[in-house]
């Protein structure tokens, strides 16, 4: 049974139609990275996963309960699956230990022994075991992400979806967070990721997707889509990405008129 | 001798205070400081007013004050919420309020609730006398206010607190009860607190619902011991005891700024 399986999805904000029928199955296990230019849908789909947005048409299952149902317990659905937010999102009220807990706690009624037990675990984890008792203003952006990666874990989802969880964070910060990412994905986490990390995608993804205007344009393994890719849309945007050095004065905005 | 600029904006800046002095020495050379003490100032009439104007007077008008605010802050939160429901009645329901308290007179919703209400029901009395009365007579007013600035505060803290809430499992309501509200409050404090402090100041109203010897407020209690003493001392005794309440909680206030401020 696939993780994620995700058919013929619409999602449209007002007039402006942001997923215009996207096909994909995430398989138990995979880690499947989504690349590509903002604005291409590719938040929007992550969040469709957990409904976060309501697709407008489509379905989408999460290891086989169709959550687009209307009788689907979304809340149950969503126990199962993690999610890292671009912006963290810590409770800034809680302390670390706090944030890792409250959901434990009130989601799962799991006892304050058990849930400390597990909070410091995740914690250890992800490198923070001695910031149990900070306030997450108190953290810097990479642990801050960190702390949120453990407060996933804590609730033991089958499934994590990152939306550009690096994106918001000091460039000498990112590679804590991606090694904890790593860490996950050697332990056999099935991961979808949202993210600009080429580096990161090419070395841990099982499959890249590569998103253009609300639809994908291609994917595949990594050394393919970004070896060899098949479509002139990924060309481009591979180019911009990974050599902005060299984009000519000819090729700006050229990616808009398409 | 050449004026530069920064000779300039020194002479300027001397007169500006030599304009103050004057005025100051002015003011009280011209002032009649034996009528002044003599109306505003006598210690006997002063001390006639104690213990009562603190054990009596300066206690209820606190009662009335946390009364009201306790009863306005509940059903602050009960309209904040229904402001921001899904459900369309309720959103309508809670603007009709918000919209009608805010623009009435408190001393108009105090008469309504003293007298209107008893009238139409005769048989029926609000509970707690006086206490009852001031309660929700000021506190539907202050309701108003409250379920604004609670709105706000709810509508201040980021979208994605209740996004990591939710993908955690949790409903809405408890999303909104362990996450949303506690970092609502935190903002709205400082608002709140001048809340209490306007709340304290109209319960100098409460005196037209007539109260007894027990249920006196500074205002009131002033003002009979002026008309007794035909001297209005009290009314500076009355002052200085509001300021007794109010000056610390806008102390408070200010320094809640200041740190909001810092953590930002």
């Amino acid at each position: 049974m696939p993780a994620i399986e995700i058919t013929a999805l619409h999602k449209s904000f007002g007039s402006l139609e942001v997923l215009r029928g996207i096909d994909l199955t995430v398989a138990a296990g995979e880690v499947v990275c989504v690349i590509g230019p903002s604005g291409s849908g590719k938040s929007t789909l992550l969040r469709c996963v957990n409904l976060l947005e309501g697709p407008t048409s489509g379905s989408i299952r999460v290891a086989g309960i169709e959550v687009t149902d209307p009788d689907c317990d979304i809340d149950a659905v969503r126990r199962g699956v993690g999610m890292v937010f671009q912006q963290f999102n810590l409770f800034g009220h809680l302390t670390v230990r706090e944030n890792v807990t409250i959901a434990q706690r009130r989601v799962l009624k799991r006892s304050r022994a058990e849930a400390d037990r597990i909070a410091a675990e995740n914690l250890d984890r992800v490198g923070l075991a001695d910031k149990a008792s900070s306030y997450p203003a108190q953290l810097s952006g990479g642990q801050q992400q960190r702390v949120a990666i453990a407060r996933s874990l804590a609730m033991e989802p089958q499934l994590m979806l990152f939306d550009e969880p690096t994106s918001a964070l000091d460039p000498e910060l990112v590679g804590e967070v991606l090694a904890v990412m790593r860490g996950l994905v050697a332990d056999g986490m099935t991961m979808l990721v949202v993210t600009h990390e080429m580096a990161f995608a090419r070395e841990v993804a099982s499959r890249v997707v590569f998103m253009d205007d609300g639809v994908i344009v291609e994917q595949g393994p990594p050394v393919e889509v970004f070896g060899k890719p098949r479509e002139e849309r990924t060309r481009e945007f591979l180019h911009r990405v990974l050599e902005p050095a060299r984009v000519s004065e000819s090729e700006i905005g050229a990616h808009l008129t398409d | 001798m050449t004026l530069t600029p920064r000779r300039r904006r020194r002479i300027i800046r001397v007169a500006g205070y030599v304009v103050f002095g004057l005025a100051l020495v002015g003011a009280i050379a011209a002032a009649d400081w034996g009528r002044l003490s003599d109306a505003f100032f006598r210690s006997d009439v002063a001390g006639s007013m104690f213990p009562e104007a603190i054990t009596v007077a300066l206690r209820n008008t606190i009662v009335y004050t946390l009364l009201a605010f306790v009863f306005g802050l509940t059903l602050g939160l009960v309209l904040a919420l229904m402001r921001l429901s899904s459900i369309l009645p309720y959103r309508w329901f809670a603007t009709a309020y918000i919209e009608l308290f805010r623009g009435l007179p408190a001393l108009l919703v105090l008469f309504m609730v003293g007298y209107g209400v008893p009238l139409a029901f005769p048989d029926r009395e609000i509970p707690g006398g006086v206490y009852g009365s001031v309660t929700v007579g000021l506190g539907l007013t202050a309701a108003a206010y409250m379920a604004e600035t609670i709105r706000a505060g709810i509508q201040a803290v980021p979208k994605g607190q209740l996004e990591a809430a939710r993908t955690l499992g949790m409903s809405h309501g408890r999303a909104m009860v362990s996450i949303v509200l506690p970092q609502a409050f935190r903002i709205v404090i400082p608002p709140l607190t001048n809340e209490i402090i306007l709340l304290t100041k109209d319960t100098s109203l409460v005196y037209v619902l007539g109260v007894t010897s027990t249920t006196i407020e500074l205002t009131k209690f002033a003002g009979d011991t002026l008309n007794t003493k035909v001297n209005p001392t009290p009314l500076v005794v009355a002052g200085l005891l509001y300021l007794v309440i109010t000056l610390p909680l806008s102390q408070l206030v200010r320094g809640l700024e200041r740190r909001a401020a810092r953590e930002r």
